[in-house]
């Protein structure tokens, strides 16, 4: 830098051609390259067109107001095979792959957590244990472990006939686990009513204590309250109806039928199998994830809580954990991410998720593979950018904030 | 940087128009390349199905053999590319077989939308179910309230739904992606029936743990015919198909077999046989291929009944009788048009 500058010296860059301005150079490349890649698309989206053109396969999204006319045996939205669309068997995919996803990540996280944390536990056991459990589950491919899942699973139950009973209601076989659907009556609203006021005011009572804790130091008994709010509450709802003779909530029991077991609610096999190798996976992951995120942790940290008497339990939940969650959510985000496009393997044991219903057998129905493919990948990307969103949200919120 | 654009230009557009080289005619791609892309079932006793030693054997193989046999005078010109259910169409369609020949179901919509022409039928099935003996089932109407095991993204799936509907009765369907899945399912007792083409569900009941513990119900709810599959909007290819099962088949009629052809061909003065084996007229080379092209098919593979009788008859472990696939002089379906 000079340190003197002569009286009429031009303010701002020096002035050049604008050919040789590297800002102009820069964004003349940028655009150069957006064209060109706008090119190819156009190039490679016409040929596609004309390709199916001259192979004269029928194209367009018109396919998806068409009947299926095909049955899916686990679905949350109705499908019949008489009425429903191929755009409902699209939703019907989707909704199985979210819920497994959803359940998936909640569970891996649990465990993972739990097995983290273990892996430096000062107990040898539990922390070998927990070593041989990432070591063998991470090293072995995903698509063996469901299958070993599924077949274990299956392999190990009875046939349908002779399903072991837990009293008259609750039964387990081959094709799943049987259990009393709860049917709700009109009036049940009031119920789901009292479980929402209870949370809300969970909520706000823990609010409550904070404040009081900072201002007193006293802290008030959160958990027993909410518990009594949340569980009371719809209990009491629950009693008020019964009292008045209205039965909210009636059971519709499984009973056996010629072959397999009807009514009641049924978690099947697949689904299980799904949900276990998923989870059981990816929690190795998240578990060497949580270990790097707490060895990220100055040690000191954790010597200033002891010398402050602090317990190694609230040590942990306190002092480690809350400063290792910065070094663990990017990770943690692509395990998520992982296990969601990981659910698309459900195909392999006939769990009917996005791929095995849309990809499989509505392209095979239809014919439609750029379409069906194109929307399927569309899918998958929109819930990855969600995940990733909501986990950047909640990144920010524990990222370090300098002072 | 101009010449760099027009490269990558040049070499993506030489990628996305790979399609364009079906344009100048399949016969002429398969004799570049020197040999056919033969799209096979990934594994179904008697239709195509690879042994011990890794050789193909099956009525549908053998079929991708004949060609072979018409077009290099060869059976070994064959390429076989395992294809499930589920991959079939998209791989017909992108180019990576030259033909489908993996009993695979003439309907309506494949050959109006999906861009597919089926030249010929080489065997007439339907749809029918297996069930463990020990259930007491002896009909598929008493199948109320089963699971039923099935392969995603077939004909049988679509029958399936319609014939639980036509007849009220409730089911569960399980759905795999593989042959090999499915029938595993219902072997392990996932479900209580399985259901395929009748065909399949004899080979299938051969690899069971205990064959003879299942039973095919007697109900065929839907009419299956297979047969090969080309792209569609290339006649020449399609013809060349349509008469190789049509030369089998007249073969068979005019009661020429791999053993008596050599011999046939030197002496018969029958004028329908001398057609057939190209030492009258000119067929062979108006089909785009040399005027013995039936005359190899029948010496390299058989006539029709030959390779139905090894492979699904009664020289297989099939056994399955001849039925609808005999020949319309026997009261069958199989109806070859006169070569003329």
């Amino acid at each position: 830098m000079p340190t003197q500058l002569p009286a009429d010296a031009p303010s701002g860059p020096p002035r050049v051609s604008p050919f040789y301005d590297p800002r102009i150079r820069g964004a003349a490349y940028q655009i150069l390259l957006l064209l060109a890649v706008g090119v190819v698309a156009w190039i490679a989206i016409g040929n596609a067109a004309e390709n199916l053109r001259n192979a004269r396969v029928a194209s367009g999204f018109g396919f998806l107001g068409n009947t299926a006319g095909f049955d899916v045996n686990q679905t949350v939205i109705p499908f019949t095979a008489a009425t429903s669309t191929y755009g409902t068997a699209f939703l019907v995919g989707l909704t199985n792959t979210l819920i497994v996803a959803a359940i998936g990540i909640v569970l891996a996280t649990l465990l993972g957590f739990a097995v983290g944390v273990a892996r430096l536990s000062p107990n040898w056991i539990v922390r070998t244990l927990a070593t041989v459990y990432v070591e063998v589950l991470r090293n072995i491919p995903l698509l063996l472990q469901l299958l070993f899942w599924y077949v274990a699973v299956l392999a190990s139950l009875p046939s349908a006939r002779d399903s072991y009973a837990l009293g008259t209601s609750v039964f387990l076989n081959q094709r799943g686990l049987y259990l009393p659907k709860p049917l709700l009556a009109a009036d049940a609203w009031a119920l789901p009513l009292a479980l929402a006021i209870g949370i809300i005011g969970t909520l706000l009572f823990r609010a409550h204590a904070r404040r009081e804790q900072a201002r007193t130091g006293r802290r008030l008994p959160v958990l027993a309250v909410g518990l009594a709010l949340v569980l009371g509450l719809p209990l009491l709802a629950y009693g008020v109806l019964a009292l008045l003779g209205i039965a909210p909530v009636a059971l519709d029991f499984p009973i056996k039928g010629t072959f397999n077991l009807r009514g009641g609610m049924q978690l099947y096999p697949e689904f299980v199998a799904l949900v276990l190798g998923l989870t059981v996976y990816t929690a190795a992951f998240i578990a060497e994830v949580v270990r790097a995120g707490i060895q990220a942790v100055n040690r000191g940290q954790t010597e200033a809580a002891r010398a402050l008497g602090l317990q190694p339990g609230p040590t942990m939940r306190l002092v480690v954990i809350p400063q290792a969650m910065r070094v663990i959510v990017p990770p943690l985000t692509s395990q998520f991410l992982n296990l969601t496009k990981n659910s698309s393997l459900a195909v392999a044991i006939g769990y009917p998720d996005l791929v095995q219903v849309f990809m499989g057998t509505v392209l095979n129905q239809t014919g439609q593979a750029v379409e069906v493919v194109a929307i399927t990948m569309a899918v998958y990307l929109t819930i990855s950018l969600v995940t990733a969103f909501a986990m950047n949200l909640y990144n920010r919120r524990v990222a370090l904030i300098e002072r | 940087m101009k010449r760099i654009v027009a490269a990558l230009a040049f070499g993506l557009g030489a990628t996305l128009l790979a399609g364009a080289a079906q344009a100048q005619g399949t016969l002429n791609s398969i004799k570049q390349k020197g040999y056919i892309s033969c799209g096979s079932n990934p594994g179904l006793a008697g239709f195509g199905v690879p042994d011990a030693q890794g050789r193909w054997t099956g009525l549908d193989v053998d079929f991708c053999r004949a060609l072979s046999a018409a077009i290099f005078n060869d059976v070994t010109k064959v390429r076989f590319i395992p294809l499930s259910a589920k991959d079939r169409f998209t791989a017909l369609q992108s180019g990576e077989v030259d033909i489908l020949s993996r009993n695979t179901t003439w309907s309506m919509s494949r050959d109006t939308t999906l861009g597919l022409d089926f030249p010929a039928v080489n065997f007439y099935d339907g749809q029918g179910f297996m069930v463990k003996k020990k259930l007491g089932v002896t009909s598929a109407k008493q199948l109320d309230g089963a699971s039923v095991c099935t392969q995603q993204g077939t004909t049988t799936e679509l029958n399936l739904a319609d014939y639980f509907r036509a007849n009220k009765l409730k089911y569960e369907v399980v759905a795999f992606a593989s042959a090999d899945e499915t029938f595993k399912a219902y072997d392990s007792g996932r479900c209580d029936a399985f259901t395929t083409d009748a065909s399949g569900l004899y080979a299938e009941r051969l690899r069971a743990s205990a064959p003879d513990d299942n039973i095919v119900l007697p109900e065929i709810i839907s009419k299956e015919p297979l047969g090969p599959a080309v792209r569609q909007g290339d006649a020449q290819w399609a013809d060349i198909v349509r008469w190789t099962h049509y030369a089998m088949l007249n073969a068979e009629e005019a009661g020429i077999t791999q053993g008596n052809v050599d011999q046939m061909v030197k002496s018969s003065d029958n004028p329908d046989v001398k057609r057939i084996l190209g030492t009258e007229g000119k067929y062979g080379t108006d089909l785009g291929l040399t005027n013995d092209w039936a005359y190899r098919i029948i010496k390299l593979v058989g006539n029709y009944a030959e390779v139905f009788e090894k492979n699904v008859g009664q020289g297989s472990p099939l056994k399955i009788q001849r039925g609808v696939n005999a020949l319309w002089s026997k009261g069958g379906l199989q109806y070859g048009p006169p070569i003329r």
